[in-house]
């Protein structure tokens, strides 16, 4: 077998892919939290618009955003094949469940997980960015974002989705964070602890920061 | 200790070879002593069947020591049942109760087609360790102690590793089949030391190939198989071998064919 060929179809690698492109949605993360926390300076979107136009308007951000997407895509095709892989590697299920006594929950379930993520990346992405980016190609102008929202999390069962989504993420990335740093044989005695650390409360957080928006938006506590 | 014998309840999956269908069937045993290890209790029930002109359950076993690996079975939906750290083997009926059902299946996996009822095919990991798992070294009689200088850590860490049974628990308990705590071990025991330097990068390479060929699932780190190894094996070991096939994949020359070398 050469070593090439080995590398991109092999398990081992599949795993990196994974690992690479979920570490790098993570850094978006920590950008699109960063730019939506503005919002709760409470100054009727000024600062958050700011950013915010910067964010699409800027040429190096609008081709990382191809990037963004490419990494994506990636992560999700790459998601498919493993799960496909893996449920032929066990045609026939066990009766006995017991596997909470050896792992997590959401450690076996990050492809239903990702799933959940993706159908509310789809929503998500039709409250904003879509008919955003559209407004831009059609006038050259952005929407105003911060009145889209007001309007968009008026509604409760959209806040309700935004929460679930926002939960769905942050068990994804509980199991996620330490797992890419695992899968890119990034495992030592001197750092486990820190990247466990970082890695869960990141996991709680940056949801969390998420779904205060719609919340706080939804209940007036922004205006 | 006789009053605390008890009858159990036994769901065992009975299959007759790999290309029939199989079923749990549903057996009673009574009077079990608590110090019987699991497979006595399984030797028991085939005494009854025995009697009774039925076909015994099929299991693989040997030393009985929890030393070679060679029990299985995945009970109550854990390898080698509800403790932590040992073979089946090794399990004592003090761990169930009078009136529990167990339900006792094969290890379950694609690359462990089942032979018969409790019996799987492991030797795809045969298959894995004939592609590497070894030193093609004439290592000679035993040398002088310190010899050749190995750091204590290396040492220690390459005993952990070589503690692998290879009795496929690591499989059995991962929700994807996959066998990436087995292999990382073998990679591991000999990466670590300097005799198993020179084949250091086919070896990985080699290994993983095998392993995905015989059809086993990707590893998600969800550390199953870390918790139900009867041998502690570490997924510090699957880091490893992350590490190693990623240096091999993207430095390895092709050879040369110019002869001689250890390889
Ligand atoms: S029979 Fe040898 S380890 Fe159980």
């Amino acid at each position: 077998m050469s070593g090439n060929k080995g590398l991109l179809k092999s398990s081992v690698a599949k795993k990196v892919v994974m690992g690479l492109t979920g570490l790098f949605l993570i850094t978006f993360l920590i950008v699109h939290a960063g730019v939506n926390a503005l919002v709760f300076l409470n100054d009727g979107g000024q600062a958050y618009l700011k950013a915010a136009s910067f964010m699409g308007t800027n040429p190096l951000i609008r081709a990382m955003e191809i990037v963004l997407v490419l990494g994506l895509l990636i992560h999700i095709i790459d998601g498919i094949m493993i799960t496909a892989q893996n449920r032929k590697a066990r045609p026939i299920a066990y009766h006995g469940k017991g596997a909470s006594a050896n792992s997590t929950w959401y450690s076996r379930s990050m492809g239903i997980l990702g799933l959940l993520l993706l159908l509310f990346l789809i929503i998500h992405s039709a409250h904003f960015w879509i008919p955003n980016r559209s407004n831009q190609f059609a006038t050259g102008h952005e929407i105003d974002l911060y009145e889209r929202m007001k309007f968009i999390f008026s509604h409760i069962w959209v806040v309700g989705i935004y929460v679930g989504g926002c939960i769905a993420l942050a068990f994804h990335l509980l199991h996620g964070f330490k797992s890419a740093f695992q899968s890119l044989g990034l495992n030592h005695s001197k750092y486990n602890p820190m990247i466990k650390t970082v890695g869960m409360l990141f996991a709680i957080l940056c949801p969390l920061l998420f779904a205060l928006m719609p919340i706080s938006m939804y209940f007036g506590f922004i205006q | 200790m006789s009053s605390g014998n008890m009858n159990l309840t036994l769901k065992i999956w009975r299959q007759k070879n790999a290309s029939t269908a199989g079923k749990l069937i549903t057996y009673q045993v009574a009077d079990i002593s608590p110090d019987m290890s699991f497979l006595e209790m399984i030797d028991v029930l085939n005494e009854q069947l025995i009697q009774k002109g039925e076909e015994p359950v099929a299991f693989d076993h040997d030393c009985r020591e929890g030393i070679c690996g060679m029990c299985s079975l995945y009970i109550n939906g854990r390898p080698h049942g509800p403790k932590y750290g040992i073979t089946t083997c090794q399990l004592h009926m003090r761990s169930f109760n009078h009136g529990d059902t167990i339900i006792i299946e094969p290890w379950r996996a694609k690359a462990f087609p089942v032979v018969k009822d409790l019996v799987v095919d492991r030797s795809a990991f045969d298959r894995i360790i004939a592609k590497g798992g070894f030193i093609s070294v004439n290592t000679g009689s035993a040398k002088d102690a310190n010899n050749i200088p190995i750091p204590k850590q290396n040492a220690d860490e390459a005993f952990e590793a070589a503690a692998c049974i290879g009795c496929g628990a690591c499989v059995a308990a991962c929700a994807n089949g996959s066998a990436m705590l087995f292999v990382s071990a073998k990679v591991s025991q000999l990466t670590l030391l300097p005799q198993g330097k020179p084949e250091r990068k086919e070896r990985v390479l080699n290994m993983v190939g095998q392993m995905d060929a015989e059809g086993f699932g990707n590893c998600s780190n969800t550390g199953a198989c870390e918790a139900e190894c009867p041998k502690g094996i570490s997924i510090e070991n699957i880091a490893r071998m992350n590490r190693e096939f990623l240096v091999a994949s993207l430095t390895k020359k092709e050879p040369k064919n110019s002869g001689g070398g250890a390889m």
